[in-house]
């Protein structure tokens, strides 16, 4: 078993690390407090190759593996949860739900500019009455000779006001027996007459990012805008919660170092009864409680990113990471508030920004409580995984670096 | 134009560097490209944009080193080659230039060479003007701007930075040239770049092979210890107006003979 990252990994880190650290970190809390994602943040994520890290170079990506795109999450999100954010819903939730599923031409028409980042996109699953159920989804799209016609309404959609393609699950077949087949995905460009989107303010966390609803009245889309099969949609929505959900572990993974680290600083830095506190123990207990969990999580989304390198499911493993890490990373936060005392209650320091992010992880993307239940239904043997029509294609450095 | 940039791997300026049994150790601490040399390379690749060509990136040092020229090439240079001998494990900045010079001889037909002002291990901050001298080629070291650089009529034009404020110099091609920091931020590797180096087989050129006879380092190390603990009182200056605490704040900056 070999541990090491590669050079690549390593110089990906690095590029993505001075990124967030350079550019992002110094105007975070400004715009954290404005609410506001700030302009420039988007662009140059695209004109850095950050948005189509591990694509195929030939549809317009940067030929990276799975490894490349958890280690760029971790690094993101050390810095600020919407950054990493943006990578679950644009990269993971979206992207490579396409490179899965989709046909050669929407690869080249959806895909490639994904990548290259001159489109950004997201994902339409949850509803107001639709959120850990997904087969309660009551959007619609009829079928009307070579198009659909699509009514409904998405909330809590991340990116739904900066995304120009969404992926959006809707009801095909109302009167399927099992709801779950009724659902099929649409690629929607959000030009299209009839859709409406607005931002929602007053969240607790990613307050520097965009979550939002999008609104469809009529909107028609073409036949050769749907992915995948019709009543494949439940099936999509779950693959792309096994890549968004690699996203969320990794970044998660970086919100406990920053609070990690940000909590030894400040454990070397504070005295009280005359020596500074890292030197009492029920402060090194808490220090040593983030380092088990940053290496436990790390772990586990690095195993997780090596299975799908080799093309082997991970849906188990996926979920048990992003479980793990985003509940830790709530934990880390929390208790690196306790550390800083009064001053990590206030937004002069960056934990209490953690700690507002680190709730959001556990509610989306599969609540915590839903991976419990995947969990013990694997345990359990009530949970099976099978196989699927299109596979995530496993990582190959000699044909997704090969030049179109 | 043929461009050539010298890089040295150097402890990270997050390590903790001390003195251990009389040798300098910084742990297991990573090592990366020197700070300063990165905006040599950044400068070097903003030439080659503007006058074609190519960039090779050198460097004197362990198979260590290799990170710190993988590192230039996925910021965009085109070569790279590490000049490594057992013999050179206690090169001062003197026979390092002569190694240097020797291999941008082996290169041909170079240009220009740029470095950064310093490197942050030694802080010697004397590699360049050696390396210019070695060669015979005009010296302009501490650069903060290269306001001409002409490849057909061989002449170079830039800006120092110098304590009395900015100097303007020009001379003739081939030239030996270190930043500073002013000359521009620089760019972070590409994911172009990062496969292209780490894909990138990286020649290894011994002393022999780069044929140079170097001679005996005459800078030596005859002590190193570790600086004396500094110890920091923290002082709180207040008062009943910002007036009054500026006040007291000016009268103990000039009782402690800080200006
Ligand atoms: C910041 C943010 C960004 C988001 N971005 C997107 C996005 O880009 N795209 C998108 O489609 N959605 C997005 N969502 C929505 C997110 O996926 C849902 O909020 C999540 O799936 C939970 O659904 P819900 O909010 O409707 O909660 P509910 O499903 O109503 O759950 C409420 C509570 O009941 C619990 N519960 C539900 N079912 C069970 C059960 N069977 N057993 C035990 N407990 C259960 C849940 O764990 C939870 O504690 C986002 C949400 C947030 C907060
Ligand atoms: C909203 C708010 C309102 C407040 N209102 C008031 C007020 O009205 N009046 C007032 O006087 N104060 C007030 N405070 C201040 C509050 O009482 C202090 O924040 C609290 O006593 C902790 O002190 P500290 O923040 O300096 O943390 P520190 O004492 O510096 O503690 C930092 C960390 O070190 C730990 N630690 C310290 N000593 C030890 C030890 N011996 N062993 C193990 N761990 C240790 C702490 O548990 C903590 O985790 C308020 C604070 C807040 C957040």
């Amino acid at each position: 078993m070999d541990f090491t990252l590669t050079d690549e990994h390593r110089m990906v880190q690095y590029m993505v690390r001075e990124f967030a650290q350079r550019e992002v970190a110094p105007i975070i809390k400004e715009y954290d407090r404005k609410q506001d994602m700030a302009p420039f943040i988007l662009p140059r994520m695209a004109e850095l190759g950050i948005l189509g890290i591990s694509l195929p170079v030939r549809y317009g990506g940067q030929g990276m593996d799975y490894i490349a795109l958890g280690l760029a999450c971790e690094e993101l999100e050390a810095v600020d949860s919407t950054l990493r954010v943006i990578m679950s819903v644009h990269f993971g939730l979206n992207s490579m739900a396409l490179l899965q599923w989709g046909t050669e031409a929407q690869k080249e028409k959806f895909l490639a500019p994904q990548a290259r980042g001159e489109k950004i996109a997201c994902l339409g699953l949850t509803e107001s009455g639709a959120g850990s159920d997904v087969a309660a989804i009551a959007s619609t799209a009829k079928k009307d000779g070579e198009k659909y016609i699509l009514n409904g309404e998405k909330m809590w959609i991340s990116l739904a006001t900066k995304g120009d393609h969404a992926l959006i699950v809707a009801r095909t077949n109302p009167d399927a027996p099992d709801p779950h087949d009724g659902l099929s995905a649409f690629i929607l460009e959000m030009d299209r007459d009839g859709v409406t989107t607005g931002d929602i303010h007053g969240k607790l966390g990613v307050r520097a990012g965009s979550t939002g609803w999008i609104a469809f009245q009529d909107v028609e889309i073409p036949l050769e805008n749907r992915l995948g099969e019709e009543g494949e949609g439940f099936k999509i929505a779950m693959s792309c919660l096994d890549n968004g959900r690699y996203t969320v572990a990794a970044g998660a993974t970086g919100l406990i170092r920053a609070s990690m680290e940000a909590s030894i600083k400040y454990a070397h830095e504070r005295q009280a009864f005359g020596r500074e506190i890292g030197k009492f123990q029920l402060v090194q207990q808490k220090i040593a409680h983030m380092v088990q969990s940053y290496e436990s999580a790390r772990l586990l989304y690095l195993r997780a990113g090596w299975m799908k390198n080799e093309g082997m499911r991970n849906t188990r493993e996926t979920s048990l990471a992003k479980w793990f890490a985003t509940d830790a990373s709530f934990e880390a936060a929390s208790e690196a508030i306790q550390i800083h005392g009064a001053y990590g209650y206030s937004d002069e320091y960056e934990v209490e920004r953690y700690l507002r992010n680190a709730k959001g992880g556990v509610i989306y993307e599969g609540t915590s409580e839903i991976h419990q239940l995947m969990q013990a239904g694997y345990a359990l043997e009530y949970r099976e995984d099978v196989p699927l029509r299109c596979e995530l294609p496993a990582y190959d450095a000699e044909s997704w670096q090969i030049e179109k | 134009m043929k461009i050539v940039v010298c890089v040295k791997q150097v402890p990270d300026t997050a390590a903790k560097v001390v003195v251990e049994n009389g040798q300098v150790t910084w742990g297991d601490a990573p090592l990366v490209i020197n700070p300063w040399d990165e905006y040599a390379v950044e400068t070097a690749l903003l030439q080659e944009e503007e006058h074609g060509g190519e960039v090779t990136v050198i460097s004197v040092g362990g198979e260590d080193a290799k990170e710190a020229l993988k590192h230039a090439l996925a910021m965009g240079c085109g070569n790279a080659i590490l000049v490594s001998d057992p013999s050179l494990k206690n090169a001062d900045s003197l026979v390092t230039s002569q190694v240097l010079a020797a291999a941008i001889q082996k290169i041909g037909d170079v240009d220009v060479v740029f470095f950064g002002k310093q490197a942050i291990d030694g802080d010697v901050g004397v590699t360049a003007a050696q390396t210019a001298r070695v060669l015979g080629w005009p010296s302009l070291t501490l650069v903060s701007e290269i306001t001409e650089l002409d490849p057909g009529s061989k002449t170079i034009s830039v800006e120092r930075s110098v304590e009395e404020g900015r100097q303007v110099v020009s001379g003739q091609l081939p030239a030996v040239v270190s930043v500073v920091k002013d000359i521009g931020e620089p760019r972070y590797p590409s994911f172009m770049g990062i496969r292209k180096a780490s894909r990138a087989e990286i020649p290894m050129w011994s002393i022999a092979e780069v044929g140079v006879e170097v001679s005996e380092p005459v800078v030596e190390w005859p002590d190193l210890f570790n600086p004396p603990k500094q110890e920091v009182v923290t002082e709180i200056v207040s008062g009943g107006s910002p007036q009054e605490t500026a006040e007291t704040l000016a009268e103990k900056i000039i009782e402690e003979k800080v200006l």
